[in-house]
């Protein structure tokens, strides 16, 4: 299958990247390459075979419903560029 | 007439009424978003608690440091189960965790951990009450999913305040298959499901706070058409007066759209309270595409039977069966039964006090009247100064005769504001009906031998003077007679 460069485009922005008409050009043919290299399982029959999403053999591990100390809001806040009055500042949003 | 036959009665009704206003059918589904009542978030222990200082309640994990993994509340599962068993939905043994992805400030990790192709629970009903009929709203799923953080939008300057306290607070997501035909109707089936997720304990039903939040999908149809129309999504409405207010306000908007034979454009709308309308959110516009995935830091969740027999046996009665009981075993009417169960604390108050002696309908008049007009919030019974016994004692005195309706009025005010006893307010104050018929009997001599004139109007036959006699003695005994006595002896003095 044949990813196109406007694929890339699309892709590119919903992960916010910003793609230069060359870097586009680039990545459709390598993104092609790599989804033929997977068409290959395409010639096995795995009708009976279940999708795995996970290896292990694990089923979810829990924890039972015990508060556990949050860490210092000073070193919460100190991971973004910007903070006041104990929010986090971030660019105005429009809705 | 059969029951078939009044139910079948009541929905042509319906329907000519609802077709004479609009050649268009409505169509509405529901997600309803649902906080849970745990202690903790979804997947690490930060306290879930509402209005903490903001940022307080954060940790790496919910504020998506990199290298951390997350893990699953067992409660949060629990109270999952509780809501799916108790409407009947199917348990998905094997169900699965997926990455919903977007970027918003609220959305510290770029994603929101949600399920998709896997829920927890598929199918089930919710059964509501609606317009004197019972009707069985089918649920499509309920899924497990954290909710985001919170954006403050300051009126003035450049910037949004973001809070990530309620990032990774769990909620379920109940979707409704789009079963619902009116406003009035959605706005009943979201009160019904808050009565259920706080009978089952497991939501604590503040929609102020925003533990029940609800996404309305509305589409609309020419009459016996199959095809669904264009549908709108109204997002993120707290209320069930808003609720229904938004779809109003919809189904004027796209009716009117489609009888001047404009098409309905699919997109995202939000409602504005204070303008009393739908407004289109242009952010939201660009097409959906959350390229969802399986969730690689999670292994699916496996649901035991031992799990699924343990709930299912530890589920509490419903409003409905409630109400359906109150109805049949105390013989309650409709009204009375519907309302005594909005509110688990009500139904808790009117049990404790029938309980303790008092005749159930006697209960639920003085509740619905004279309780209900002393809370501002329904739940607030729970903590009320007079507690359920008090109420039936005080029953009881009017049932005896002991006090009359009035008195009891009186006593009960004084019960509330002091916290002492019926009995012990009516001994103090004297305020016992008298029924001893001699004391009465001199009363009412005493009036009839003062008015020789207008005992002499009575015979005459103006028989209307009767009510006055009657207010001369309640008067003279200071509303203590027994109406009916002063009565049956007047009756015998004046025309015997």
């Amino acid at each position: 299958m044949k990813i196109s460069p406007e694929q890339v485009q699309k892709v590119g922005e919903l992960a916010r990247l910003q793609l230069s008409v060359d870097e586009t050009a680039a990545l459709a043919e390598q993104l092609s390459r790599l989804v033929e290299h997977f068409e290959q399982l395409d010639e096995l029959d795995t009708a009976a075979v279940e999708p795995t999403s996970h290896v292990l053999p694990l089923g979810c591990p829990e924890r039972p419903d015990v508060t556990v100390a949050s860490l210092a809001r000073e070193l919460v806040l100190s991971q973004a560029p910007l903070h006041e009055d104990g929010y986090f500042v971030v660019p105005k949003i429009i809705d | 007439m059969t029951m078939a036959m009044t139910m079948a009665k009541t929905m042509a009704k319906t329907m000519a009424k609802t077709m004479a206003k609009t050649p268009w059918e409505v169509v509405i589904g529901l997600e309803v978003h649902v906080q849970l009542a745990t202690q903790t978030k979804l997947f690490c222990g930060c306290s879930t608690q509402f209005g903490a200082p903001p940022n307080t309640n954060v940790c790496a994990v919910c504020s998506g440091q990199p290298g951390v993994l997350p893990v699953l509340n067992a409660q949060a599962i629990t109270f999952a189960l509780k809501l799916g068993l108790a409407t009947g939905g199917t348990i998905r043994r094997r169900s699965r965790f997926a990455r919903k992805n977007y970027f918003y400030p609220d959305l510290p990790k770029g994603y929101q951990i949600s399920q998709y192709d896997e829920p927890l629970v598929e199918g089930g009903a919710v059964e509501i009450w609606y317009e004197g009929q019972p009707r069985s709203i089918g649920l499509t799923r309920i899924h497990l999913e954290e909710d985001a953080g919170k954006n403050v939008h300051l009126a003035t300057g450049a910037a949004s305040l973001v809070d990530l306290n309620r990032a990774g607070v769990p909620l379920i997501e109940v979707v409704s298959e789009p079963a619902l035909r009116a406003p009035e109707e959605a706005a009943e089936y979201m009160r019904t499901l808050r009565g259920i997720v706080r009978a089952l304990g497991i939501c604590d039903g503040n929609l102020e706070q925003g533990s029940l939040r609800c996404d309305a999908n509305i589409s609309l149809r020419p009459w016996g058409q199959q095809a669904l129309g264009t549908k709108v999504e109204v997002k993120n409405i707290n209320s069930f007066r808003f609720v229904q207010k938004a779809l109003e306000y919809e189904i004027e908007r796209q009716g009117g759209l489609l009888t001047r034979g404009q098409t309905i454009q699919q997109e995202t709308r939000q409602w504005n309270a204070e303008g009393g309308r739908t407004e289109s959110m242009r952010s939201k516009e660009e097409a959906h595409d959350y390229r969802y995935f399986p969730e690689p830091d999670l292994p699916p969740v496996m649901i035991e039977e031992g799990l699924i027999d343990a709930v299912r046996a530890a589920l509490p009665e419903l409003p409905l069966q409630r109400r359906q009981r109150l109805m049949e075993q105390d013989g309650l009417s409709e009204y009375d039964a519907t309302e005594l169960t909005r509110e688990s604390e009500l139904t808790d108050y009117y049990s404790r006090a029938v309980a303790a002696g008092a005749l159930p309908k006697r209960v639920a008049n003085w509740m619905l009247t004279e309780l209900l007009s002393r809370v501002t919030d329904a739940r607030d019974v729970a903590q009320a100064p007079v507690a359920p016994a008090g109420l039936a004692e005080l029953l009881g005195l009017l049932e005896s005769g002991k006090v009359s309706g009035k008195l009891a009025k009186e006593i009960w005010a004084k019960m509330w504001d002091s916290g002492r006893t019926a009995l012990q307010i009516a001994t103090e104050g004297g305020l016992f009906q008298q029924s001893d018929s001699g004391a009465i009997e001199q009363a009412v001599r005493a009036v009839v031998d003062a008015h020789p004139d207008r005992v002499a109007d009575y015979r005459a036959g103006k028989t209307k003077l009767m009510g006055w006699f009657v207010g001369q003695v309640m008067q003279a005994t200071q509303g203590k007679a027994n109406p009916q006595l002063v009565n049956t002896l007047l009756t015998q003095l004046l025309d015997g």
